[in-house]
């Protein structure tokens, strides 16, 4: 989600700001989130990349409102003689696709300038998903000679001057050295050859989607015609970048003029042309509960900008999110206000029911509640020098974590024993226990990890016999029967632990911790454990 | 003063004749052990008979290393016996004979290379000192030997040495001694000369009952001492909400979902029409798990989803990109329980309908942690599944729902969410801070999802509450790190919430 903040004076050139006109900001869909002397800030979903400028804000807030509704047509003008941009095949491999237009007659001012370039770089963030998907560039046309050729060359034998440069560089000095050069270098890393565009006069005019030339691909002030290109990995959105990116140039005055691509095929962009997407008043009403007739629909539809014509809305280039009906249909509840919809819940009865997981946790803290003990809840993950002080094996390991927590625990204890660590100031005796997921590497899982409920019990000051007279009570609350068998497991004191046996099946261990354990995690006062898997006794319930 | 003499323990009135005497005395004329005699003290300072005077000292003495070390040598008179005996080995061959933890090691050579007694030179450990000198007692192996010893009567060097050794593991540690003395009060004097000892029932006891009571009194109890304090077992505060949560969904009548926290992309993402490109599935947001790739379910299904992505389903676009399976079968912490809901409607029966679904558990992001992030929270949310239903019906649903957590007044708006449409976001009304607070995110579910998963375009509604901003604001808790601290004084100190 993108917060975009408009100047409260640029605003009021189109609306006064009223807290009538607030409501409905917030109404149309696009949160206002703060309002102060010069700005005013909105949210702007990234299904809705046509609202982020004022221009394209304004252009469908004002339908919203009841002005001008219906569905926005954009003039525009063939292309002229030489407009043209020739494909080279060598550039399929790594950037396929481009789409191009050109601005005539606009005005451009500082603050327009700023705005042009803060568009352009929120488009190639959220829809070119960081240049990766869709770069756009824009140039002054009175500095290039056209037609423009869109290729790929040997990186040593691209050199131009980058934008903000003084000098010329070679296509991996600008990627080693120019600050943008060196923030997306990693989309050129592993080929071979980079995409450029060059004139006729044969001049690099920019090598996306790093930068444009220095001579020939810097807008300035007194700019009036702009060329405006998109290139990327992704065929429809490098056209639907350029259709908002034109279109929201026309809104600021300009005249859209299309661009010959000449490639395997040859086509003019941007196309224009609205699109067409069936929706039925049945579906409409039935979805949101409402019953209205289709010249109801029909002038909701065009408070959202469509026209609606016999089951169907023509819906404008730039709307980027209509997919299907059903964004024609919030569409219709948006106009028809989301304040006006009468809440309404159906009669239908179905029975709450509880996992039977929960119920069994539920009852097992529930006794060790009444035993006095004090329920903990960390967290699922461990730090690395947990994992390897415990000794585990087959860990499982988060890719760049941004914590220091950057292992899944494979049981609970080696939590416990940071608690205690961290309390062992805190007065004695202290009885803990914690229910928790627990996972283990299993390939047999459509998941590839294996995962358990555990439970732990701690004691300290306590022995092992203290420990088991928990368990027994617990058990024989819980009507299962538990045979021990004594084990070996590092960590706990040999001959005081035991392994917990229920139905021939080992479900975990109970003992007295290892003095040497203890002092390396600087526990000072003795301490018994148990901790067992819960499945085997979900199990024996659900046989029940 | 009858009253105050009827109140008085045992213990105080052994110690009420000797109040002339200091505590040594005291001990001994009553044979009491230090700790009664302050006790009866404190008592009788709570009366007003005497005031006490602490004074604290601190006192230098070992730690749970240095009990260990005065006994078993510092690890660097261990590590300097086996460089003479082993000069000029590497550091993993002398570590080895030298059997010390990875801290001691390094600790040790340190200490070793500041006295000039060895030296490190490529990897290898070398004396570079005399026999005598090494012979020769270090300060800090005589200090802890002498130790406790209170700071004030230690020189510059010897608290040098403390110095040094505290800032190692628990070699040392610095423990404060109160030393108490008293003076008797005004009223206290009155006492002298008064006879305290009345025939009291003490306690109550089987043969006193069994005897009975007649003409005699009990000793007064006073209440107004501070008394030890007990702790109750208790359920940890998070989950109090958690069973909170879950009860208000169980009141609606909806059914419980649970399942695995780790799970594919498929059932996080792709099934829940999230572009494979869509932000949320880089590692910067999202914990994936390195070397597990998981399986993907029913080919239809998995058919059906790509379907969804690339050209569309039921009269959608789709994405229009090419849909990748690997991608799919990436395994990740659940970033979302609304896996859970793609898993159910997948496995959902015809017969079964209308049916509500709900979860109340763990979900994970890949954040950093501090005041206000965390990479664990809890999450709720609910589904209905019915043919009938439609958007007026969630937002009745909302209306309810907000009802039961004791809202009653909810405003909604429009809002954003890949897998739902329409979709809306509702804010409470907070009546102590007099403010809207968003906390329901709802929506219709996309035919984009319910094709594939359900076979048909049926209405899924969906909604859940932003259950940590509810949670914290409960228990008022500022710091999200407080949720999984477990600091053990501030659960036995935590109140329950009663709602």
């Amino acid at each position: 989600m993108t917060n975009i903040i408009f100047s409260k004076s640029e605003f009021e050139k189109h609306l006064k700001i009223t807290p009538e006109i607030q409501e409905r900001i917030t109404l149309f869909g696009t949160p206002l989130e703060s309002i102060n002397q010069e700005t005013i800030e909105i949210e702007v979903f990234p299904n809705r990349p046509d609202l982020i400028s004022l221009e394209g804000f304004m252009r469908s807030f004002k339908k919203f409102l009841g002005k001008d509704i219906g569905l926005k047509k954009y003039a525009v003008k063939k292309p002229e003689k030489d407009y043209n941009v020739i494909v080279d095949k060598s550039v399929s491999e790594i950037r396929p696709y481009i789409s191009c237009a050109i601005i005539k007659k606009i005005t451009i001012n500082e603050e327009r300038l700023k705005d042009i370039i803060n568009l352009q770089e929120k488009l190639a963030i959220t829809l070119g998903r960081n240049r990766k998907k869709v770069a756009i560039g824009i140039y002054p046309v009175d500095r290039i000679i056209f037609p423009i050729t869109y290729t790929a060359k040997e990186p040593k034998e691209i050199r131009y001057q980058p934008l903000g440069s003084n000098s010329e560089l070679s296509a991996p000095d600008i990627l080693l050295m120019h600050p943008t050069g060196r923030k997306y270098e990693n989309l050129l890393k592993g080929y071979n050859k980079y995409p450029i565009l060059i004139d006729s006069s044969k001049k690099i005019i920019s090598m996306p989607p790093i930068i444009n030339s220095e001579t020939t691909g810097k807008v300035e002030v007194k700019t009036k015609e702009l060329f405006v290109e998109c290139t990327g990995t992704d065929k429809n959105t490098v056209e639907k970048t350029l259709i908002l990116l034109a279109t929201s140039l026309a809104e600021m005055g300009g005249e859209i003029c299309q661009v010959g691509v000449i490639g395997k095929e040859k086509s003019a962009t941007p196309n224009l042309a609205p699109q067409k997407t069936k929706i039925s008043l049945q579906n409409a009403n039935k979805l949101l509960g409402l019953n209205l007739t289709e010249t109801q629909i029909s002038g909701l539809l065009a408070k959202m900008g469509h026209n609606y014509k016999n089951g169907a809305a023509e819906v404008a280039p730039y709307r980027v999110d209509i997919l299907h009906e059903v964004d024609l249909i919030e569409d219709i509840a948006i106009a028809y206000g989301y304040n006006n919809l009468t809440p309404e819940i159906p009669n239908i009865s179905t029975p709450g029911q509880e996992s039977k997981e929960s119920i069994i946790k539920r009852k097992l803290s529930e006794i060790l509640i009444g035993m006095n003990m004090l329920e903990i809840s960390t967290y699922h993950l461990v730090k690395q020098e947990e994992v390897e002080n415990h000794n585990i094996k087959d860990s499982l390991e988060l890719l760049d974590s941004k914590n220091e927590y950057k292992y899944l625990r494979q049981n609970l204890l080696t939590s416990t024993l940071r608690i205690l660590s961290e309390n062992k100031d805190v007065e004695y005796p202290q009885k803990l226990f914690e229910i928790g997921r627990v996972f283990n590497k299993n390939t047999q899982k459509e998941n590839g990890i294996e995962e358990n409920d555990n439970l732990i019990l701690s004691i300290a000051p306590a022995n092992a016999t203290e420990i088991k007279k928990h368990l027994d009570y617990l058990f024989k609350m819980l009507n299962i029967s538990y045979s021990i068998k004594e084990l070996t497991k590092p960590g706990l004191i040999e001959g005081r632990t035991c392994a917990i046996i229920i139905d021939g099946k080992s479900i975990g261990y109970f003992g007295e911790m290892h003095p040497n354990t203890l002092r390396s995690q600087g526990i000072q006062m003795p301490v018994a454990i148990a901790e067992i898997s819960l499945e085997e006794i979900y199990d024996s319930f659900n046989q029940k | 003063m009858e009253k105050l003499i009827s109140s008085l323990s045992q213990i105080e009135r052994a110690v009420i004749p000797h109040l002339n005497k200091s505590i040594e005395e005291i001990m001994i004329k009553t044979s009491l052990d230090k700790t009664t005699v302050i006790r009866a003290l404190t008592f009788l300072e709570n009366k007003e008979i005497v005031r006490l005077h602490q004074k604290v000292n601190k006192i230098a003495d070992l730690g749970v290393n240095g009990v260990y070390y005065k006994k078993n040598h510092l690890p660097e008179r261990r590590l300097l016996i086996t460089i003479e005996n082993h000069n000029n080995k590497t550091l993993e061959e002398i570590k080895e004979k030298a059997d010390l933890s990875d801290n001691e090691f390094k600790a040790a050579i340190g200490v070793l290379k500041r006295k000039l007694l060895i030296d490190l030179e490529s990897g290898r450990l070398k004396l570079t000192a005399s026999k005598e000198e090494c012979s020769k007692v270090f300060p800090e192996e005589i200090i802890i030997k002498r130790l406790p010893l209170p700071l004030d009567t230690l020189s510059k060097e010897d608290l040098a040495t403390i110095q040094h050794l505290k800032s190692r593991k628990d070699i040392v540690e610095i423990v404060e001694a109160k030393e108490v003395s008293f003076v008797v009060t005004e009223k206290g004097k009155e006492l002298e000369g008064r006879s305290i000892n009345l025939d009291l029932i003490e306690e109550v006891t089987p043969e006193l009952i069994k005897e009975g009571v007649k003409n005699r009194k009990f000793r007064r109890y006073d209440f107004s001492i501070k008394m030890p304090s007990i702790y109750g077992g208790k359920k940890h505060f998070v989950n109090q909400s958690v069973e909170q949560g879950k009860k208000i969904w169980l009141e609606l009548g909806f059914k419980e979902m649970t399942g695995d926290y780790t799970v594919n992309s498929f059932w996080n993402f792709d099934a829940l029409f999230t572009s494979q490109d869509h932000p949320v599935r880089e590692m910067q947001d999202t914990f994936f798990i390195k070397g597990v790739i998981g399986k993907l379910p029913d080919a239809t299904l998995v058919a059906s989803v790509k379907r969804a992505h690339e050209d569309g389903v039921n009269g959608s676009t789709g994405w229009k990109y090419k849909w990748s399976e690997e991608e799919s079968k990436k395994v990740l912490l659940r970033t979302h329980t609304t896996c859970l809901s793609s898993k159910t409607l997948s496995q959902l029966k015809k017969s079964q309908l209308p049916a509500k679904f709900f979860s109340v558990n763990k979900v994970f992001r890949n954040e950093t942690i501090d005041w206000k992030h965390a990479f664990e929270f809890n999450q709720a949310e609910g589904i209905v599944i019915d043919p009938n239903a439609n958007f007026r019906n969630l937002i009745g649903y909302l209306k309810e729902f907000a009802s039961k957590m004791g809202y009653e007044k909810i405003r909604i708006q429009p809002s954003y969410f890949p897998y739902t449409e329409p979709s809306l976001e509702g804010s409470i009304w907070n009546e102590e801070r007099k403010e809207w607070v968003e906390v329901l995110a709802a929506g219709i579910f996309r035919p984009e999802v319910t094709v594939p998963l359900l076979g048909t375009a049926m209405p899924v509604l969906a909604w859940g509450p932003g259950f940590d901003r509810l949670m914290t604001e409960a228990h008022k808790i500022k710091d999200l790190r407080e949720l999984y601290k477990n600091d053990i004084n501030y659960l036995r100190e935590h109140k329950v919430l009663i709602k």
